[in-house]
């Protein structure tokens, strides 16, 4: 019984076989790596950690009306993010307003998404996939679109780095150095849109937080520096990603417990070490002698 | 409305005028017919109530609130948003766990965080950030987690950040709030000290005139849609004060400071500063 279970858990019987055979889903893992953990560091910084969240219920919402009517899941999934993030982005400048609004639009995306699954005809185990991710064999289109998306995520990201930055750490000063905060606000929510609608194909709407914000998360517990924080967040997102769908492969079951189990150990361990470091009072004030390059 | 102005006799550079400048929000006239200069190396304190239109006085200069009647001029030239030989220093408010940014980074930002791209480490970049963290006493703190500070190390911070872009003027809105009495000094004195060095001007928007009694040149006291400008001694009376509101009010002096008692939007005073004397 213990034996069956474990082998439905980790099976590695013609492993070699079958990362041929997935090999395009660890491509898309790696991809969707880098995109998560760029994105985590400023949504960790904007605090958009629910916003995420209810992003991802509507891109589920999305996705279940792209197979309803036969748009296609990928079309959907996007179109609900970007619309969902638009409506965020637009109504909810203030924190207090998001996080309302977010809590509205939540249930309702996922209510949404639960009545065009129950009448969709199709089989069971890609409906609950939408929710909770699923081993699927990537076809190339399908990869195709999704390093597309991630490239427009990722170069997106970058040529705004620096005024992004200085918006989330202080919209007031950046503003008045001429920095067009409402501007970048609104273009992040696109991002973070098609940053969540390429995840839920991968991890599921209800897991995407795994990779979007416990990466980054964890990266802020070792590190303060602006550079090793997206790269460690990176790191870590990748890991998360690749590793849990490895990990996945001979099993019978979703990729997405393994890859919030490991990003989750990896938080933990991130938090305990930062958490020995600060306590040693190691925090790089050089009264304390201790120097931190980076 | 007189005001009690001594301008001819200023020497210095004009780098700030209002002149006949209104601003109203619909049928409330927040003030009017305010002319201000502001010279090189001058303090001015801008005090009065939440309401009485000190932070938009501010957004006007910043260029992110049109008045409604009269002009602004910054540097002998109207003002346009993102100015950055403004430099503005906020409200202290506490750094959460989610800033992947240390003390120089933030700093870093005032140098080059309206431009865009990634920000690479340059030599020349920590050079200058070196120094800006040196003329603010922060170089022990650097490379420590702006969230590891405290209020006071990063309002220090805030005046390096906002002197990176060698500005000729500095908006300060509150920046000593919430901060106890030994940082409201030491971040009135940086601010003092470097207006000296490099010959600022400074708008310093306040609650409580005494942190920086004895720093300020002038002053411009609000209240109820209408204004007073002059040194403290010119305002801070009963008799002007007084005739300002429209109402008694008493101006009181007692060892050293100046409690403005009798306000209808209560005493001047800074709600923390009797529990820590």
């Amino acid at each position: 019984m213990t034996g069956d279970l474990w082998s439905q858990i980790f099976n590695f019987d013609n492993y070699g076989e079958l990362f041929v055979l997935l090999q395009n889903s660890i491509i898309a893992g790696a991809v969707l790596g880098v995109v998560g953990g760029l994105i985590g560091v400023f949504v960790m910084s904007r605090d958009m950690a629910f916003a995420v969240h209810g992003i991802s219920e509507l891109s589920f919402a999305g996705a279940s009306a792209g197979l309803l009517f036969g748009v296609g899941v990928v079309e959907g999934s996007i179109l609900g993010s970007l619309v969902a993030a638009a409506v965020i982005g637009l109504l909810g400048a203030r924190a207090r307003d998001r996080n309302s609004i977010i809590a509205v639009l939540m249930p309702f995306g996922l209510g949404l998404g639960i009545l065009c699954l129950s009448l969709y005809p199709g089989r069971t185990a890609n409906k609950f996939g939408l929710l909770t991710g699923q081993i699927v064999a990537v076809d190339d289109p399908r990869l195709n679109s999704l390093i597309a998306i991630s490239i427009v995520v990722v170069i997106g990201l970058a040529v705004v780095w620096r005024p992004m930055m200085f918006a989330s750490v202080d919209a007031d000063v950046a503003s008045a150095r001429g920095v067009p905060t409402r501007f970048l606000s609104l273009y992040f929510m696109l991002l973070l849109g098609l940053a969540v609608a390429v995840s839920v194909q991968i991890v599921g709407s209800l897991l995407v937080l795994s990779i979007l914000v416990t990466p980054a998360a964890a990266a802020l517990r070792l590190s303060s520096s602006p550079v090793l924080v997206p790269l460690l967040s990176t790191i870590f997102a990748v890991v998360s990603l690749v590793g849990g769908i490895m990990l996945a492969l001979g099993g019978s079951i979703p990729i997405s417990p393994y890859v919030t189990t490991i990003s989750f150990v990896i938080y933990v361990v991130c938090r305990v070490i930062g958490g020995r470091r600060s306590r040693r009072g190691n925090t790089g004030r050089s009264a304390a002698m201790m120097p931190v390059k980076g | 409305m007189t005001a009690l102005d001594s301008d001819n006799l200023l020497a210095g550079q004009p780098v700030l005028r209002l002149a006949d400048a209104s601003l109203a929000f619909g049928s409330r006239t927040l003030w009017s017919n305010l002319d201000l200069r502001v010279t090189a190396g001058e303090f001015i304190a801008v005090i009065g109530a939440n309401g009485s239109g000190k932070t938009s006085l501010l957004k006007v200069i910043l260029g992110q609130q049109e008045l409604s009647s009269g002009t602004v001029e910054f540097l002998g030239a109207p003002v346009s948003r993102g100015n950055r030989r403004i430099g503005y220093i906020p409200q202290q408010k506490l750094a959460d766990d989610g800033t992947p940014l240390r003390a120089r980074d933030l700093v870093g930002l005032g140098l080059t965080g309206h431009r865009f791209g990634f920000p690479w480490p340059s030599r020349r970049r920590r050079e200058q950030v070196d120094s800006l963290l040196d003329s603010v006493g922060a170089t022990a703190y650097g490379d420590v987690a702006i969230s590891h500070l405290s209020g006071g190390e990063q309002q220090r911070l805030r005046v390096g950040q906002a002197l990176a872009g060698d500005p000729a003027l500095l908006l300060c809105d509150e920046p000593l709030l919430s901060l106890d009495l030994n940082y409201q000094r030491a971040v009135s004195e940086l601010i003092d000290n470097q207006r000296r060095e490099r010959d600022l001007g400074v708008l310093f928007v306040t609650h409580d005139i005494n942190p920086v009694l004895g720093m300020v040149d002038r002053m411009l006291y609000l209240a109820g849609g209408r204004f007073r400008i002059g040194t403290p001694d010119e305002v801070l009376r009963s008799s002007v004060l007084s005739e300002l509101y429209g109402s008694p009010v008493d101006v009181i002096r007692s060892q050293g400071r100046v409690i403005v008692v009798g306000t209808p939007d209560g005493p001047h005073e800074h709600p923390d500063a009797g529990d820590a004397l």
